[in-house]
């Protein structure tokens, strides 16, 4: 009853959040200095084409009118048409989330797979030279940036050795497997695809160890931290004193304890990684929602820059949601509140 | 007397030195040397560099390091090592200027949401969480875009997206200190809101604020410069970190320098100014660095 409770909180927080997000951003593309009629059409449009194009976008409403219909759209599910692309915006973002979404959950497996061993390695070495090589590298994580790594990324994995795919999501001869989730791995996996399987998988390789390396740094960080309070505690020199072995020590005393704040960081790595995704898929020509918010953004393609950010701001907040809820069922102690 | 003043003045620098827990870590103290390098690169990038940072000289174009061209020359033969002095200033100002606004902004608000409470403190917190909400290089992203892309905007952009962890923390501090009893004492003796805020509040809330700015400092940089990259921050031809390296994509597998030193120096300048930040937090809230 607490736990529905606490969930419907949040729900309603997040509700409140979003009509402040859809404020915001319709503020930011109706204040614009530039027309964006001139920009759809060109220089050279008459008055009358312009005239046209406001009346289809509404533009010439009252600005309260304009913001009325945006909600009333959303509610409705249709986030408008897009400028650029001349398709329902809602229908794009459907096509480029789900490449977005394979592509965050690659980096963050690869965050997880790395970044714990790598914390719990240095906080048993603490001092020695394994915890220097794991925190000067997480150092360097959270201080490269990721347009950067990916050029270098790029740079050796495709053009110096030869072992990677440079940019896209398939092989060019590859059709991409039949569409149910949108996640090429999965959609391969699920109709036995293995040609798909393998160019999907293999293009991950380089965008996700990119988009990844900043959330490697801070799970490696946290599970650092977190090992060392834990190893520290009674209950560890308890298991030792009782003759375990140190390995069933660390991992079913010391990691089940210590992952506790790292789940929390997951959620939080999640918002990181969709800001991550903008410049990572521009570098690997990755056809998700970074690379269509960019040119959309460019071209003043308001409605869809709209869209992205009202779709990218619900993702952090839900991600959030369901860490806590994770959270919940995770720590005992939380329950008993 | 001079001597004595000189005399007495070494000894508390000294003192200060051993007392400042800052400058105890020998990793702060490479941190605030670097950061002190980066700056005097930005102060004197005139007097420092060799070249002029947009002559170009096609003749020499492509070149990779050397003698004359320390860092080698991009493609239109600009000398890329006087590009990346310029470049420093132009980071660390953009740096200074968002964090630097963002920060007061964002104080202020966080002041008055924490001071005044109730209905007020509602609304500026709601207000503060539709802007946590967004991630950030998508809002800076929208909002560069629609004011056209040029590097006052994307500063503009910058702060709008930063602010808003400053209110939440500096409003986390007041309501942490606003029933203290210096508080109250000052309250007491009839001192005015404006006084309790700015001289007994405001100077005990600031340790975190530092910290976030220092992290800030880092993290603006970057950003700034994935803006420039992707086409809405500083544009070409200007010595920009991000610009350069954007400028040098289509030769990462050729001439990689182009690319690769003005990353190193966002990586160098980032680095130390989150390491700078580690130890600020340490030396703020010594709890946390226990573990460390």
């Amino acid at each position: 009853m607490r736990f529905l409770a606490f969930l419907l909180r949040r729900i309603v927080g997040i509700a409140a959040v979003m009509i402040g997000v859809s404020v915001i951003t319709f503020a930011i593309s109706h204040v614009v200095p530039a027309d964006p009629a001139v920009a759809a059409l060109g220089d050279h449009a008459t008055d009358a084409q312009i005239a046209a194009f406001r009346a289809e976008y509404h533009l010439d409403r009252p600005l309260p009118e304009q913001y009325a219909t945006y909600v009333v759209g959303i509610v409705h599910g249709d986030l408008g048409k897009s400028i650029r692309t001349r398709r329902a915006v809602a229908d794009d973002l459907a096509d480029s989330f789900p490449a977005t979404l394979e592509l965050s959950f690659a980096a963050l497996a690869v965050s997880l797979l790395v970044g714990i061993p790598a914390g719990i390695w240095s906080a048993i070495y603490r001092g020695r030279w394994p915890d220097v090589i794991v925190r000067i590298a997480a150092l360097a994580g959270g201080s490269l940036p990721v347009f950067w790594l990916g050029l270098i990324v790029i740079g050796l994995g495709y053009y110096q050795l030869g072992w990677f795919p440079g940019g896209g999501r398939l092989d060019t001869f590859v059709p991409p497997p039949p569409t149910r989730t949108g996640l090429y791995v999965i959609d391969s996996l699920l109709a036995f695809d293995i040609d798909a399987l393998r160019s999907s998988l293999i293009h991950l390789v380089l965008p996700s160890l990119t988009l990844g390396y900043f959330s490697t740094a801070v799970i490696a960080r946290m599970t650092r931290s977190s090992m060392l309070e834990v190893l520290g505690q009674d209950y560890m020199r308890t298991a030792r004193a009782k003759g375990l072995a140190e390995r069933i020590v660390v991992v079913r005393h010391g990691l089940r304890n210590a992952l506790i704040p790292t789940v929390t960081i997951i959620g939080l790595t999640f918002g990181s990684l969709l800001s991550g995704a903008v410049l990572t898929e521009t570098i690997f020509s990755w056809p998700g929602l970074g690379r269509y918010a960019t040119a959309s953004a460019i071209s003043l393609d308001f409605p869809a820059v709209l869209g992205v950010t009202l779709l990218a701001a619900i993702v952090y907040p839900v991600a959030n949601l369901a860490v806590d809820v994770a959270y919940y069922w995770l720590d005992p102690r939380i329950q008993r509140g | 007397m001079a001597e004595a003043f000189t005399a007495t003045g070494r000894l508390r620098s000294a003192r200060l030195v051993a007392r400042a827990p800052i400058l105890r870590s020998r990793l702060n103290v490479v941190a605030l040397a670097l950061i002190a390098v980066f700056a005097l690169c930005a102060i004197f990038a005139p007097l420092i560099a060799p070249y002029d940072p947009l002559m170009q000289a096609l003749g020499s174009r492509l070149q990779p390091p050397s003698l004359e061209h320390w860092l080698g020359t991009d493609q239109l033969g600009r000398d890329i090592f006087s590009r990346l002095l310029y470049g420093t200033r132009i980071s660390l100002l953009i740096g200074v200027v968002v964090v630097a606004s963002a920060g007061i902004f964002g104080t202020f608000v966080g002041l008055i949401a924490g001071y005044a409470g109730g209905l007020v403190d509602e609304a500026l917190m709601r207000l503060t969480e539709v802007f946590l909400a967004f991630p950030a290089l998508i809002l800076a992203m929208a909002i560069a875009g629609a004011l056209g892309p040029s590097l006052t905007n994307a500063i503009i952009a910058l702060a709008a997206v930063t602010w808003a962890i400053y209110a939440r923390l500096a409003r986390g501090q007041i309501l942490a200190l606003r029933r203290r009893e210096f508080v109250e004492a000052a309250r007491g003796i009839g001192a005015s809101q404006l006084r309790i805020i700015l001289r007994h509040l405001l100077p005990n809330a600031i340790a975190p604020l530092m910290v976030q700015a220092s992290f800030d400092m880092g993290s603006v940089i970057i950003a700034a410069a994935g803006l420039s990259f992707i086409g809405f921050g500083a544009q070409p031809p200007t010595p920009e970190w991000g610009v350069m390296i954007s400028e040098g994509r289509n030769f990462i597998s050729t001439e990689p320098w182009l690319s690769l030193f003005p990353g190193l120096a966002i990586l160098l300048a980032v680095g130390s100014f989150n390491l700078l930040g580690d130890g600020l937090r340490d030396a703020f809230d010594p709890r946390l660095s226990r573990s460390d």
